[in-house]
């Protein structure tokens, strides 16, 4: 057994230096169209070196290293834990969240303007995931391309107010919409395939939407993108320096103080997490309705749920269409905070962070997903030194995340009821 | 005349790129036909195996050594080894742990693995596309001096005879060798060919390297064909060869070939007569309308769903 351990150890510490090596180890470098090699320097063939001495020894002294692990204290709640009663456990929630939000409102007016800029970002995200999470985490229906409809919501706005002249309150809701009725109409046909074959289309019809963007370039501009998208006013009243339309007043005007640009970013933000509290509200609505009910059916078992009448396409065409919903709003306010959009906001990657948020988080679980959100988009800005590692932490976070949890940082907890323990 | 050879020039650019499409759906379909998961992570492995060969051409270079066959030779065996390593150990790590869960969770941790191997490569080489050397130029040219000119070059020869000494090989090894044999088995019921002593969990990890090392030989044809590689440059092609897949029937072997080359052809037909621009967006659409009305593809066999 111990001969048989050492050679194993051994195989696996060869093959890390076989993985890595060659791709560390020499660099490629490009001067015209020749391209030569390089050796890395030595810290880093020391790195490698050392990657495999530790596979090697991991290998060697495996069952002692998980032994030991094993006897450890979880430090994460765990899921079997008997949860709270329900009724004591959503007062609380609720007042938490009551306070959150009450904090979030008046945060923005003492911090900068920076700050004020990524928290909107965060509550973008925050939208997109938990419209992302009906889909995925609520109907179990693995969607890739879900930043298909995030750009049907942004280039809704941009092609609107470039071509008819529209304001951002009006686009909202046109906006979502669309995309909803994109989701309608993709989800038709596509929503009876299997799980995987499910991502595979979405992921197509994400593709295609971003290539015809890119190429389509009398109506979109192309790679290069639309600008110029104007800011939401508040009742007719502007937030920059001048009016641009007819008929506005301007903010600081208005009330009587000094022009601050600081003024609209804070506007923003304030949209988005009214926005971004309004999703969560009817998404947890929903989730306590009959059709809430049904998605998680579906979700646990399609043959049983069929069996009990539930209408499977119907059951998931709404998860999909409602999930396409949100993401077209959380696309409005993107082309809004961004006042310039292209392509290159809608790609693949965008849809793969999204879904590592929800699955983070905990798919299901929408204190969760807004905890996710979060720390996905704030981490990566406090540790600036690592922000060219975050996609390659973001990929082993998701694998270890299905190794260890599936279930997420905070799963979702069956709403419940106990009988009372006899004294 | 002009639009026959001009169909024809389309027709052998297509069956090109079709046969290396089909080197990678090979490892897609086998794996799926195994244990039932999409290989997310296949394109990059692929990708892998264009780097390792751009990096043993140029280190060949820079020693000296001039004589073609000898580099091309010592390339392949490189990105085969780096690339089977690869697939071995991207099963051992994210895949392994998770089999049997819910279908959703392999697929999860297969993206997170696409994910990280992107960036693994896009830190360790640059974002940058890398040019990749014409190794093999010059080729046989058809039709009159002026007007079109159909080109068949060295390279696209070479990779058909590569292409098809690969398939032959496979063929033969599934059908003929002990572990085809063991492989075919565990195809067909995984849980029975386990009771009858297969052991399961290496023919699993025998899939992914098959699969692997013929993403390499597809990695260094594509490489040279096209003539730069770039981080990104595995995901859109394992996209495609997951098409050709789906088109020939997900788990079948012949099929991977068949939907490779009708992909392709299809591709360059786009390309030809249409506008180059759309050629993803055929495919694509071609891999949702087959998923619609044909879910089996052409040559696979129908899934009953068991209660």
């Amino acid at each position: 057994m111990a001969a048989n351990n050492f050679r194993h150890a051994l195989f696996c510490a060869i093959i890390t230096l076989i993985i890595s090596y060659p791709i560390i180890g020499f660099n490629l470098e490009a001067q015209g169209i020749n391209v030569t090699l390089t050796g890395a320097d030595a810290s880093t063939v020391v790195m490698v070196l050392l990657a495999a001495v530790i596979v090697f020894l991991f290998q060697l002294f495996r069952e002692q290293i998980m032994g030991g692990l094993k006897s450890l204290p979880h430090p994460l709640p765990q899921a079997s834990k008997e949860p709270m009663a329900e009724n004591r456990r959503a007062k609380i929630e609720s007042w938490v969240l009551t306070g959150i939000v009450v904090l979030a409102l008046f945060w923005p007016f003492f911090v900068s303007r920076g700050a004020v800029d990524l928290a909107t970002l965060v509550l973008i995200y925050i939208m997109l995931a938990l419209g992302l999470n009906v889909v995925v985490g609520l109907a179990g229906l693995l969607d890739l391309g879900y930043v298909a409809f995030y750009a049907v919501g942004a280039y809704t706005f941009a092609l609107l107010s470039q071509y008819v002249g529209i304001s951002f309150w009006l686009a909202l809701p046109i906006g979502a919409l669309l995309a909803a009725l994109f989701g309608l109409v993709l989800g038709f046909p596509v929503l009876r395939l299997r799980g995987d074959y499910l991502a595979i289309v979405t992921l197509g019809f994400g593709e295609i939407i971003r290539i015809l963007l890119n190429n389509w370039t009398t109506l979109t501009g192309g790679p290069n993108g639309i600008g110029g998208i104007p800011d939401p006013t508040l009742f007719g009243m502007e937030f920059g320096r001048r009016v641009k339309e007819e008929g506005n007043t301007s903010f600081h005007e208005t009330f009587g103080i000094a022009y601050s640009g600081e003024h609209k970013v804070i506007f923003l933000y304030l949209i988005a997490l009214v926005l971004a509290v309004f999703t969560a509200l009817v998404i947890r609505r929903f989730m306590r309705m009959p059709v809430g009910r049904a998605w998680e059916a579906l979700r646990e078992d399609e043959i049983a749920a069929r069996s009990l009448g539930l209408s499977r396409t119907a059951v998931k065409l709404s998860a999909f269409t409602i999930g396409a919903f949100f993401a077209g709003f959380a696309g409005t306010v993107f082309a809004s905070k961004q006042g310039f959009i292209s392509p290159e906001s809608f790609v693949f990657l965008e849809s793969a962070i999204i879904l590592a948020i929800v699955v983070l988080g905990g798919m299901g679980s929408q204190i969760g997903v807004v905890l996710a959100a979060i720390a996905v988009t704030i981490l990566p800005e406090l540790a600036r030194e690592f922000s060219e590692y975050r996609m390659l932490i973001f990929g082993a976070a998701m694998v270890l995340m299905m190794v260890w949890r599936p279930q997420g940082l905070m799963p979702m907890r069956r709403i419940h009821i106990e009988l009372k323990k006899q004294e | 005349m002009q639009d026959l050879l001009y169909f024809f020039q389309q027709l052998i650019n297509g069956l090109t790129i079709g046969s290396t499409y089909a080197l990678i759906a090979i490892g897609y379909t086998m794996v799926y036909g195994i244990i039932g998961m999409i290989n997310f992570a296949h394109g990059e492995i692929y990708m892998i195996g264009a780097y390792t060969a751009l990096i043993a051409i140029t280190g060949l270079a820079a020693l000296g050594i001039a004589w073609l066959p000898l580099i091309l030779i010592v390339a392949l065996i490189c990105a085969m080894i780096v690339s089977s390593s690869m697939g071995w150990a991207v099963e051992r790590v994210a895949y392994r742990p998770v089999r049997g869960r819910h279908r959703l969770i392999p697929l999860i941790s297969a993206i997170g693995m696409s994910i990280f191997l992107q960036n693994y490569v896009h830190l360790a080489q640059g974002s940058r596309n890398v040019g990749f050397p014409a190794l093999i130029d010059g080729g046989f040219n058809f039709g009159s001096g002026d007007g079109f000119q159909m080109s068949l070059s060295y390279m696209q020869i070479t990779i058909f005879i590569t292409t098809l000494i690969c398939m032959t090989a496979l063929s033969l090894f599934i059908s003929r060798s002990r572990t085809g044999r063991a492989c075919r088995a565990v195809s067909q019921d995984l849980g029975m060919a386990n009771l009858l002593g297969i052991d399961t969990n290496r023919i699993i990890s025998a899939t992914f390297v098959i699969g692997a090392a013929l993403a390499a030989v597809a990695g260094l044809l594509l490489g040279m064909y096209y003539g730069s590689v770039d981080p990104l440059f595995g995901f859109i092609a394992g996209l495609k060869a997951f098409t050709a897949a789906v088109l020939g029937g997900i788990g079948s072997i012949p099929g991977a070939m068949l939907g490779g080359l009708i992909l392709g052809v299809a591709e360059s037909m786009t390309s030809g007569y249409l506008s180059g621009e759309y050629k993803d967006v055929i495919s694509f659409s071609l891999l949702i309308l087959i998923l619609l009305f044909k879910p089996t593809g052409l040559l696979g066999k129908p899934e009953v769903e068991k209660i």
